[in-house]
């Protein structure tokens, strides 16, 4: 959806409000990620929790009200993809990366911020990356839905 | 060396700015729908960006909304940044070394795609969401990370 100048400027504010988050709670230190996902501090569980309070609450609460967006007339709906084997196929790729690098994608470029540029190895990747599983499934030609753009 | 140090002290770094930390993500997402109705997840910014650059079919259907997910992305930046700037002593720069970054990014920039989402789209919207295919994909991405970091470390990698 393109957006105009007002709701652009605020998906900015939201950004700096995303990475100012993911700053503090310091998902963007590969380090403290992978000590998590290495088990020797839980906190990530609280950073996800805190945020699906918020995100929950806010998207239960706007869609029953079955109202429209001020800035974009868009009906309030939730976050449903379709389910199929690419979701656990994909979710695995993800995870050998996140688990390999304690990175992902909003927290990598959260970490600039913090004049991480190393971090740009693992941005490189990931565009790599999305770039080569495009060009393969445009040679594939698959039409699935999942992907429409959300 | 694998240890059992999280069984004595589960929160060695506290809990509070983890907490604090996840409801401002979880406020950054909801600004953006409360006015926009759009749902925010980060991973599409890598192949949305890309069709400035590819005339790759796959990507040209970004088109719509390239450019406020690059928008979004900035924020995520500078809102790192002021973090950074008030919160942090000294510029980070990690230790982690620079093939794991790469070869992570590359699985990362695949399995996001294809898996329809990240650690934000599923993890924070999706299961905020109440969605089966996003509890799926999360549940399926934490055990395989958490498998793949510990063997990385009793490999003795590190950092």
């Amino acid at each position: 959806m393109s957006l105009d100048n007002r709701g652009t400027a605020l998906v900015l504010v939201g950004g700096i409000l995303f990475g100012f988050g993911l700053g503090y709670s310091r998902m963007a230190e590969p380090e403290i990620v992978l000590a998590f996902l290495q088990l020797t501090d839980f906190g990530l569980l609280f950073v996800m929790g805190g945020a699906v309070m918020v995100t929950a609450t806010v998207f239960a609460i706007a869609t029953r009200r079955g109202g429209r967006a001020p800035l974009t007339g868009e009906l309030y709906a939730m976050r449903h993809k379709s389910f199929d084997n690419n979701v656990l196929f994909g979710g695995a790729i993800f995870g050998v990366g996140w688990g390999l690098s304690g990175i992902c994608p909003g927290a990598a470029y959260a970490s600039l911020g913090l004049g991480n540029y190393l971090i740009l190895y693992g941005i490189g990747g990931m565009f790599l990356g999305a770039y080569v599983q495009g060009l393969a499934r445009s040679y594939v030609g698959g039409t699935d839905a999942a992907a429409d753009p959300s | 060396m694998l240890e059992l140090a999280p069984l004595a002290d589960p929160f060695p770094r506290g809990i509070a700015h983890y907490l604090i930390g996840g409801l401002f993500i979880g406020l950054g997402v909801a600004t953006i729908y409360l006015g926009t109705g759009i749902i925010a997840g980060a991973s599409t910014f890598l192949e949305s960006t890309l069709s400035y650059v590819s005339s790759v079919e796959r990507f040209q259907r970004y088109r719509p909304s390239r450019d406020w997910r690059v928008v979004f992305t900035v924020g995520i930046v500078l809102g790192a940044g002021l973090y950074a700037l008030v919160f942090a002593r000294e510029v980070f720069v990690t230790d982690v070394q620079p093939w794991r970054l790469a070869l992570g990014g590359v699985l990362i920039g695949i399995g996001t795609r294809v898996g329809k989402g990240c650690t934000s789209g599923h993890g924070v919207c999706g299961i905020g969401s109440l969605s089966g295919t996003s509890v799926a994909n999360v549940a399926t991405f934490m055990l395989i990370a958490i498998g793949t970091a510990l063997f990385v470390g009793t490999m003795g990698v590190s950092p």
